[in-house]
């Protein structure tokens, strides 16, 4: 396992690429996760807004 | 020119926005899935290499995250010209939903890349051929986000951006021949589409397996962003409205 983790001398190298690459991956699927719900959360409120002014009409 | 038949359902948007919604979690874990045993593969089962030992293996993160970064970029200039030409929102509703997701795997394959250069190359950035038109492709997504974003309306945003991306294709041939055309620091291609790859079968079947698994990734991610686009350009229409109650939350 000790052996596995030093990769050969180069664990400076290669686990810090394996770490930024879940990074990237992980706010991908978080970000894209947040426009969505931010998305339907704006539109909600819009609808809100319109019944509001359509029952004061 | 008049669209082809088929193609008619992919313009409409509650169409898309349905389709999206159900095959994003099924694209999202099968990408997983095969990216935890194409890892598997490149970390433990593929030899070391005899030259580079341990640390040939920063390119199963690296060339699938530089793979990705020009494929998205084609797939985003062809939305963008269908776009253009046939004055569909859904295309333009990809496009947008694409660059996002090309800039972060552009940055990653940079990145990774200058990782892998510093004990390969003994630095982590030349200005090579190579390197500096990846660059470019970082600053092209850059520029196209941030063109959209300078328009309030969605259909001039869409319209200027369009163009952008379809004029910064001319970067995708210089970016793929580089290594050939001018003396690069960086190797040449590892997977040749002609012959034979120059790598054994135990190092190059997880590579690929990674390519496909990656595409799936930037599939279900680009399926989501999809959603919200198509949200956006369609928000007036009845079809919304039942959408957004449909999903309302319980307060």
């Amino acid at each position: 396992m000790t052996e596995f983790l030093q990769m050969g001398g180069y664990a400076q190298y290669v686990w810090p690429c394996f770490g930024l690459t879940f990074a990237v991956l992980i706010v991908n699927i978080v970000t894209a996760r947040r426009r969505l719900t931010a998305q339907l959360d704006a539109l909600r409120l819009q609808q809100a807004r319109q019944a509001q002014r359509s029952a004061q009409a | 020119m008049k669209l082809p038949a088929w193609l008619h359902k992919f313009a409409s948007p509650p169409h898309v926005y349905g389709f999206a919604g159900a095959l994003y979690p099924w694209l999202l874990g099968l990408s997983l899935v095969l990216m935890a045993v194409g890892f598997y593969g490149g970390l433990v089962l593929a030899p070391a290499d005899y030259q580079q030992g341990d640390g040939f293996r920063i390119i199963y993160v690296h060339v699938p995250s530089a793979y990705l970064s020009t494929a998205v970029y084609a797939l985003m200039a062809t939305a963008s010209a269908i776009g253009l030409i046939w004055r569909m929102k859904v295309a333009h509703a990809v496009a947008a939903a694409a660059a996002p997701i090309g800039a972060w795997f552009t940055l990653l394959a940079l990145m990774t890349g200058a990782i892998w250069g510093k004990p390969m190359w003994g630095t982590y950035w030349q200005w090579d051929p190579r390197l500096t038109s990846e660059l470019i492709l970082l600053f092209i997504y850059l520029g196209y986000i941030s063109l959209r974003g300078a328009f309030d309306e969605l259909g001039k945003a869409d319209r200027a951006s369009a163009w952008l991306a379809v004029v910064g294709v001319v970067n995708l041939p210089i970016i793929h021949y580089s290594v050939i055309w001018w003396s690069s620091i960086h190797q040449g291609p590892t997977i040749k589409k002609l012959g034979s790859p120059s790598i054994t079968m135990e190092m190059v079947w997880p590579l690929l397996l990674l390519i496909f698994a990656y595409s799936l990734f930037f599939a279900a991610i680009l399926l989501q962003r999809l959603r919200a686009e198509i949200l956006d350009r369609e928000r007036y229409s009845r079809w919304v409205g039942g959408v957004v109650q449909a999903t309302a939350s319980p307060t």
